[in-house]
């Protein structure tokens, strides 16, 4: 290998990159080193091979910050390739990785004091759970990241560590028949793995497992929240509207007086689904995130309606009353259902399971709320009664 | 933490089972255990139908329909009749994986 490329993916404008798109790609031969988180390189008998740095400076930490918040994470990669930390030898473990930057900066700052060679596979920027389950993290990309790598020269054991959690998307005996290295599965958090390494490729119970503490719940929550706060702009205008339609027209202070205490308790859902559901998860009554959602819910919107300042006369009104506490509690449900999508414990079965009925149920709640809304401008009206 | 009882897919053949221990390996959620030379399943509702065990096992003993357990997804796939993808991005447990 007399230079390296390292290629620099961007997404094609029109659609989702894909691997046989031309990538433009840098050229570093010599020591011009693009990456602020490179350190220099080191030789090897296969060639020379960039060093990572350990320690994650400002702008890896502004990164990290960005991916729990927003979408950024998507196009947030590192250059799949080979790798080394500290100074490898041919006795050095391989540690492989996924070319997410989030999940590639969580194994590198693991790394410091330790000499290894790092083999990032192309996962189109994906973390390592997703990619397995998407099949970006494969037995196929593995074995041509050994082979193009050179590990055979690389090194002289015929081991690589792989985070235990790409292995929904590798068959260890088939990269073994095809390479002659032996897969070895390490912790599921790169924070095990200088004590795994250490141990000599040995794993406690708790390194295999995942767990889900209030910590692993609390920062997932802001893109449960974000992406239903998107929506409420839409029902913001639903609600103003309905209160604001006069047989004569459209009424603006109608339609913010009426609409007011519903515009606040549109929030309460988000609140109680998004953030509360996630955090409480444990505590909540029921195994289902539809039931655990639902309860907390109705508990969130039974405070609320005592404190909502309702300046009108709806506060008193059955029909209204009875379209929030079949939405509200219901929309809450269906958000806290979304967050099946991040924990690592909820399986394909079960929340199909769950859908079959949770699906009617909120269908039949949104018409009867909103035919009761209706019920309640007709009355409003004098169209009725 | 535990969700729906009985609903996962998975099945395991003691039959074809050599007792390697790989499934006990890559089980992020401790379902197997060893007795004697073969695998069995432990704990049938921790099981996330993730599919590592039967991904890994050398000789095909273990099936378990594996998806993404994610709502949205599966809503997504009962609309379009395909399979549910996740299309999370970078989502999922973020700190877990490493
Ligand atoms: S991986 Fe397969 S053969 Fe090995 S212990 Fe598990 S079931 Fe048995
Ligand atoms: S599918 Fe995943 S969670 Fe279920 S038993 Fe297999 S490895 Fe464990």
């Amino acid at each position: 290998m007399s230079e390296i490329k390292l290629a620099f993916k961007k997404p094609a404008p029109d659609g989702p990159p894909s691997a046989c798109c031309a990538q433009p790609s840098v050229d570093i031969s010599g020591p011009r080193l693009p990456q602020p988180w490179l350190a220099g390189f080191v030789n090897s008998p296969a060639g020379p091979v960039p060093r990572i740095s350990t320690v994650l400076d400002r702008g890896d930490q502004w990164g990290r910050f960005k991916c729990r918040v927003s979408s950024y994470r998507d196009d947030y990669t590192v250059p799949p390739g080979l790798y080394a930390a500290g100074d490898p030898d041919g006795g050095s473990e391989v540690v492989a990785s996924a070319n997410y930057k989030f999940s590639f900066d969580m194994l590198r700052r693991q790394l410091k004091g330790i000499n290894a060679w790092v083999l990032v596979l192309d996962t189109k920027g994906i973390n390592v759970w997703c990619a397995a389950g998407k099949g970006s993290f494969s037995t196929g990309e593995l074995i041509n990241r050994i082979t193009s790598a050179n590990l055979k020269e690389l090194v002289g054991h015929r081991r690589i560590v792989l985070p235990q959690l790409g292995a929904p998307g590798v068959s260890a005996h088939e990269v073994k028949r095809a390479t002659g290295f032996r897969v070895h599965y390490g912790p599921v958090r790169a924070s095990d793995l200088p004590d795994y390494l250490g141990a000599g490729l040995a794993a406690t119970k708790k390194m295999r497992t995942v767990g889900f503490t209030f910590m692993d719940r609390l920062v997932l929550t802001p893109m449960e929240i974000i992406p239903m706060m998107k929506k409420y702009p839409l029902y913001a205008l639903f609600i103003l509207a309905a209160f604001g339609l006069e047989p004569s027209g459209i009424l603006f202070r109608d339609a913010f007086r009426g609409g007011f205490p519903f515009l606040l308790l549109g929030l309460v859902p988000v609140l109680s689904g998004a953030f509360l559901t996630p955090l409480l998860l444990p505590y909540i009554p029921f195994r289902s995130f539809a039931v655990k959602g639902w309860i907390m819910g109705a508990a969130s919107l039974y405070l609320s309606m005592r404190f909502i300042p309702w300046r009108s006369a709806a506060r008193t009104n059955g029909l209204l009353l009875a379209a929030c506490w079949l939405f509200f509690p219901m929309a809450s449900s269906y958000i806290a259902l979304q967050f099946t999508g991040s924990t690592p414990f909820t399986g394909m079965s079960g929340v199909k399971k769950e859908l079959k009925t949770a699906i009617p149920v909120y269908l039949a709640s949104v018409l009867i709320s909103a035919a009761l809304l209706v019920l309640y401008k007709l009355a409003l009206w004098r169209f009725l009664i | 933490m535990r969700y729906l009882a009985n609903a996962a897919t998975l099945g395991l053949s003691a039959e074809k089972c050599v007792g390697c221990g790989m499934c006990l390996e890559v089980c992020p959620h401790d379902v197997f255990t060893l007795e004697g030379k073969k695998a069995v399943i432990r704990d049938l509702d921790a099981c996330m139908e993730c599919g590592a065990c039967a991904k890994n096992c050398p000789v095909g003993a273990v099936s378990v329909r594996s998806g993404v357990g994610c709502a949205s997804a599966i809503i997504k796939g009962m609309l379009t009749g395909g399979e549910p993808t996740c299309d999370c991005g970078g989502k999922g447990g973020a700190d877990n994986c490493c």
